[in-house]
């Protein structure tokens, strides 16, 4: 027996289908699976739940979501590449729109330009904050952008090796070993001293056979890392230099291009995207004018009708897959564009100054989380760098029984690093963006401090 | 007509404010750790200065010059533009789904992993493969990940010779294109006079060289291609291993299986087959399945139930690593689940059913004005070709396109399978009823007679759009990729 609940978004009734089986000249639905030989059709009824209304559904699905400790019901000082930004309510409310998120590619520019010009303003914003001269129209996360990068450099130098630091994220360096070396590329990591690139290891293994070298900032640590002096290294031997950044942190900090990067890439989650388990994020990807051609993704310029009207189009698509097959820059098709309309949306309502204010609220909050907990006497700072919104601490009391603490006090606790830098098992790395209170810090530093139960 | 809206850098004025934010309520610090003049920024942000009213005013105008799946008819083939369920997006956004963060301690997200588990098996019976990795953030990503699997099951073999990657020319462009990410070689296999794989020049091919083939199955001329079984048992007879592109699954839900059909790995893209919006170009999701043998080499981590308990499975010392950060685009496989849920079993055949029982009437109720260039049954899109009208009277597919969207339609996809001239592909899906194919297959004719009575009216078409057909080829030329003061 069929029920009925399925049938809501299929409109042809019986009668309809039988008027059109008739058209065709078939009397049954299966007969229009005759071109599917007998021996790969499916007899059976797939073993799944359902079909269930939309009541069931939703009370389903609000169950599941109830059992996840959502950050709304606690403070989260836990970021590590993904933070918790607050994400003013216009966001979400245009990105709602149908017209945004029920469109395809822009491939018909003449009914696309809401998505076309979105983008084009979004690779304008991108440009401003990285100081660069072009940008893509978005990748899928920041760690598949610096993989793409790589990708990009090798094309470019001729080049087969990736000199990468170890304070970029665990998991964007596991992204571009699996780009890299499953291309018969080589990869190597030079390490860190005081929590930024070790300069010194970077100088002894560059060589001429590297295309690029990759660095974070701030890097995974929180640490600010000397861009220019990686820079010289890198130019003074050929090498592309690729940056990942952070989009917040380019308010204050010094971009990419003021600091002689050749590519700049990043995760754009903290613009006006919601965490969301760790996706959809979006990457962005930007480059020096002279690499446009050799970027991978998709790329929207200005073009003109035949009465000179502006308009926006994808362009410079003799690079990308569709036209180029298997000689395209990269096998990217779908991007992230809604999450990129986001970033567009939030650093307009941010603007020049708010995100700015955005960037100093950061500083100042985790600068005092910093001092406070510090001050316990129980923490030691692991590295006397610069930080941007998020920090390292040595502490004494094992890292996992310090969170469970305090996740018993509706907090969410750092990172411990001990899984991918096993020289620092004490190693805890927090984030505190602007939207932890006062009150909240005082908490943290009250719980983190108590006696170890 | 309407004038174009201006670039959000035309608008507001300098002090104007769209944010609100509180004042800072800890003590404030002087500056010892933080960046000294050697780390900050230069040069002034250039971003907008405009009022939360501007923003939304602007981002509502230019939603208005889109066209969506909610205000119409979008049949472009091969993308599968169904509708996309509303509930879908309301419980994609409850909290516990949008606010957690992808590192909380495992026991404060068992909701979260349940349902990617729960996702993983539901997406490993649809298709018949043993387990799913819903890593991939993309088609292309599945493909790239699933040929990544493919090189490091025959690296784990030592069978080092096999650079060969055979790609049908009437594969999507990804096809190529990630086999070429991951340094192979790509064979084209030219199509048959049915539109299919031809068995004997596929067999010619083979070689210890083979890595794999990659198909799409209903194929990209959404024809079936009946000879899977020795089609696959010849790659596997060559050593090699048989990659399954997903796109076209709408075709077969409940009716055929990948891996029933000999398949090795597979990819699914949940925005097309699952209902998942496709937000302008993404996000998307590109979940890898495999067959039994190849499970070891999956991403990490997969989600695994013990004891009551989901848990990250990072201890897997075969898997290929990671394509991406965290997990895969979750909000993508929360539409998904819910989705699946929707519709059961039942509902997805149903979902077959209609999806294929509209193509095929569309494609005979284009027959006779439009050629036809493989005239048998197909499953859940057609391809028509214009190389009559362009023949008769010059009016090419793109003129046709152009002119569908005065009628107020979106246009199918032009120009691909590149193996057809003057190409129109055209895919319904299953969310259309029989009214509406029926005005389109109208307005399909209408414009037909129009190439051969007015053949101006489509070379200038589209007439009613905010701006008219665009020169692409001059913006390429001189391309202009960001506003410039």
């Amino acid at each position: 027996m069929r029920r009925v609940v399925a049938m809501r978004y299929i409109p042809n009734t019986q009668e309809q289908r039988a008027q059109m089986l008739e058209a065709l000249g078939l009397s049954s639905a299966e007969d229009l699976f005759s071109c599917i030989p007998e021996d790969v059709r499916f007899k059976g009824t797939l073993n799944l739940p359902g079909a269930l209304s939309e009541m069931e559904l939703v009370s389903h699905m609000q169950a599941l979501a109830d059992s996840d400790l959502n950050l709304d019901a606690c403070a989260c000082f836990l970021g590590a590449g993904a933070y918790d930004h607050y994400v003013p309510a216009a966001v979400d409310q245009i990105l709602l729109r149908q017209e945004f998120y029920t469109s395809y590619t822009p491939y018909q520019p003449e009914i696309s330009q809401g998505t076309l010009q979105a983008l084009f303003e979004y690779q304008t914003m991108i440009c401003d904050i990285t100081g660069m001269d072009v940008s893509n129209a978005s990748m899928y996360d920041g760690a598949s952008a610096l993989a793409e990068a790589s990708i990009m450099a090798c094309s470019i130098t001729g080049r087969s090796r990736v000199l990468m630091a170890r304070s970029i994220h665990p998991e964007s360096r596991q992204a571009v070993r699996s780009y890299v070396t499953f291309r018969d590329m080589e990869v190597e990591e030079f390490g860190y001293v005081n929590g930024q690139a070790n300069l010194e290891e970077l100088e002894e293994k560059v060589s001429p056979d590297t295309a690029a070298v990759l660095v974070q900032n701030p890097n995974f640590f929180g640490v600010v890392e000397p861009l220019e002096a990686i820079a010289e290294i890198a130019h003074r031997h050929g090498a592309l230099f690729v940056a990942s950044v952070d989009p917040i942190s380019l308010a204050l900090l010094k971009s990419p291009g003021e600091s002689g990067a050749d590519i700049a890439v990043g995760s754009g989650q903290p613009l006006g995207n919601s965490i969301s388990f760790g996706g959809p994020h979006f990457g962005f990807l930007a480059a020096k004018e002279r690499f446009v051609r050799r970027m991978p993704g998709r790329i929207v310029g200005i073009a003109h009708d035949k009465n000179g009207k502006r308009g926006f189009a994808l362009t410079l698509q003799a690079r990308e897959q569709h036209i180029r097959r298997e000689k395209a820059t990269s096998n990217i098709c779908t991007n992230h564009t809604l999450n990129a309309i986001a970033a567009a949306i939030y650093l307009s309502l941010m603007g020049r100054d708010g995100l700015v204010k955005v960037a100093e609220l950061c500083q100042k909050k985790a600068r005092y989380a910093y001092e406070a907990l510090t001050g316990l006497g129980k923490f030691k700072p692991a590295f006397s760098t610069p930080f941007f919104r998020e920090f390292v601490l040595l502490s004494t009391e094992p890292v996992g029984n310090l969170n469970r603490r305090l996740l018993g006090e509706k907090i969410i606790g750092g990172y411990p690093l001990w899984k991918d830098y096993p020289e620092m098992p004490d190693g805890w790395l927090l984030a505190v963006t602007e939207k932890r209170s006062c009150e909240e810090i005082d908490r943290l530093v009250r719980v983190a401090g108590g006696a170890s139960s | 007509m309407r004038d174009p809206e201006k670039l959000i850098f035309e608008m507001g004025s300098p002090g104007r404010v769209g944010y609100s934010l509180p004042s800072c309520d800890v003590p404030e610090l002087p500056e010892p750790l933080f960046t000294s003049e050697e780390h900050r920024r230069k040069s002034a942000l250039n971003l907008p200065e405009v009022s939360e009213v501007d923003v939304v005013r602007h981002f509502t105008r230019l939603s208005q010059l889109n066209y969506g799946v909610d205000y119409g008819f979008y049949p472009l083939g091969s993308c599968t533009m169904k509708y996309n369920p509303k509930v879908n997006e309301t419980v994609a956004r409850l909290s516990g789904f949008s606010r957690i963060h992808p590192y909380q301690p495992e026991e404060t997200v068992q909701g979260a992993l349940r349902l990617m588990h729960e996702l993983g098996g539901m997406l490993s019976e649809i298709t018949g493969m043993a387990a799913f990795s819903l890593q991939p953030a993309a088609g292309a990503h599945g493909e790239m990940t699933g040929l990544m699997i493919i090189k490091a099951y025959h690296a784990h073999r030592h069978d080092n010779r096999r650079r060969q990657i055979l790609v049908p020319d009437s594969a999507h462009g990804t096809n190529p294109a990630s086999a070429a990410m991951l340094g192979y070689e790509v064979v084209e296999v030219r199509s048959n006079e049915r539109g299919t794989v031809d068995l004997d020049t596929l067999k010619s091919l083979l070689s210890k060289e083979t890595a794999g083939l990659m198909l799409t199955n209903p194929n990209t001329l959404g024809l079936f291609e009946d000879e899977i079984v020795p089609i696959a048992e010849a790659v596997h007879g060559a050593g090699g291993l048989v990659y399954y592109d997903g796109a076209n699954l709408n075709a077969i839900l409940g009716v055929s299986r990948p891996g029933d059909m000999g398949f090795d790995v597979v990819h699914l893209n949940l925005h097309k087959t699952f209902s998942s919006p496709h937000g302008g170009g993404g996000p998307g999701a590109g979940p890898v399945g495999v067959c039994e043998r190849l499970v070891p080499f999956l991403p990490k981590p997969v989600v695994v139930l013990e004891d009551g308990h989901y848990h990250l499975d990072y201890d897997r010392p075969l898997s290929v690593g990671k394509v991406r950060s965290y997990f895969g685009n979750f909000g993508v496989l929360v539409r998904a689940y819910a989705y699946i849920l929707s519709m059961g079993s039942s509902g997805l055949r149903e979902v077959a059913e209609n999806a294929v029982l509209n193509a095929n009437y569309l494609l005979k109720r284009l027959k006779g004005h439009y050629r036809v260039p493989f005239d048998r049954p197909c499953m859940h899109e057609c391809v028509v070709s214009c190389s009559n009208l362009k023949e008769e009277c010059g009016i090419s597919a793109l003129d046709v396109a152009k002119r569908l969207i005065d009628y107020g339609f979106y246009p199918p996809t032009i120009y691909f399978p590149l193996v057809v001239k003057e190409a129109l592909m055209i895919e319904p899906t299953e969310t259309e009823g029989k009214e509406t194919l029926d005005v389109f297959a109208e307005t399909m004719i209408t414009i037909a007679k129009e190439a051969k009575a007015a053949p101006e009216l489509l070379k200038d078409a589209p007439h009613d759009t905010v701006v008219s057909r665009l020169d692409e080829v001059a913006a390429a030329r001189s391309p202009i990729l960001r506003f410039k003061p």
